[in-house]
């Protein structure tokens, strides 16, 4: 997970959230022939603890914490891609996590689904998701990924 | 000699791989698949396809433990479980079985049992039939390699050679 060095400065670094262990094998997969640093995990509660959006001692979630300001114990993340259909927390709550947080607000969230709804496509992107990648997830799409990641290196 | 096995079998691979798209028993993210496969990742569609196997029977298993009690009634959790195995099926262009998926689902949103029964049998058959052709798919690749292995072996250069 977290690594010191010169690795961390010179690769965007993506956390992929996905329940199925085929998808995240291949997210990892795609997301490493882009070159970038990946961090693969299998829910949202894990994502929001990873980011640092959970308070560990009670497992609330606690926006406005300043354990969620990356500091240097902290790992940079750079771009959130999340499943969407996930049981206990959705991306969609993910998505509303991270853009309700002061700290993490900016980071670009993209959701993936499996189900092509344009009401689901639709909150989504009200809420601030980059994009809407339908699964499964191909290189192309991938390659969508880097402008939004680049805004956010400026 | 044995290195003119490597062509024939290269040949093989891709009448086969040819059989399974034109039966649809696989479709285009299977090629995706293939792509992300390369040097630095040799063993990448084996890897996710034995993942998709694994998980595969473990639903498979669940389902049919689902069925076969008398007292069956959790449709929605049958639902789930068949979400997941589109979702994975989809994932590596197992297109037959992600369809029979589909039917089996429409079964159990109508809380049809006995067409839940008929839909798991002919899954059960499809994916069998999907595993010995991938597992035969993935042994050609293994011995196309070594046989070309075979017939390219290291070259060995003599001293002085500028």
């Amino acid at each position: 997970m977290a690594k010191g060095g010169v690795s961390l400065e010179t690769k965007f670094h993506v956390l992929a959230v996905d329940d199925s262990i085929v998808d995240r094998k291949l997210i990892e997969r795609l997301l490493k022939t882009s070159s970038y640093q990946v961090t693969v995990v299998e829910s949202g509660v894990k994502a929001l603890e990873f980011l640092g959006l959970l308070d560990d001692k009670n497992g609330s979630i606690d926006s406005t914490s300043h354990s969620a300001t990356q500091n240097h114990h902290q790992v940079q993340v750079n771009l959130v891609i999340t499943d969407y259909s996930m049981p206990g927390i959705t991306g969609y709550d993910l998505l509303r996590k991270i853009k309700e947080s002061t700290s993490l607000k900016n980071i670009p969230v993209v959701i993936m689904s499996s189900e092509d709804l344009p009401s689901r496509i639709n909150s989504c992107l009200e809420k601030g998701a980059e994009e809407f990648f339908l699964k499964p997830v191909q290189q192309s799409d991938v390659n969508k990924l880097r402008p939004h990641l680049l805004r956010g290196k400026a | 000699m044995l290195g003119f096995g490597a062509e024939r079998l290269r040949a093989y691979m891709n009448r086969l791989l040819a059989l399974l798209f034109h039966q649809g028993v696989l479709d285009e993210q299977f090629l995706q698949l293939q792509q992300l496969q390369d040097e630095s990742s040799p063993n990448f569609v084996s890897e996710v396809v034995n993942i998709y196997f694994h998980e595969s029977e473990k639903l498979l298993r669940n389902l049919r433990g689902l069925l076969l009690d008398r007292e069956f009634s959790d449709f929605k959790k049958m639902g789930s479980h068949l979400n997941q195995f589109m979702g994975s099926s989809s994932s590596i262009g197992a297109q037959r079985v992600r369809n029979v998926c589909v039917a089996f689902r429409a079964a159990s949103e109508q809380s049809n049992r006995a067409g839940c029964m008929r839909a798991l049998e002919l899954l059960e058959c499809e994916y069998c039939y999907l595993k010995n052709k991938l597992h035969e798919l993935f042994q050609i690749e293994q011995q196309r390699i070594l046989a070309a292995a075979v017939r390219y072996p290291p070259v060995q250069h003599p001293i002085n050679n500028p």
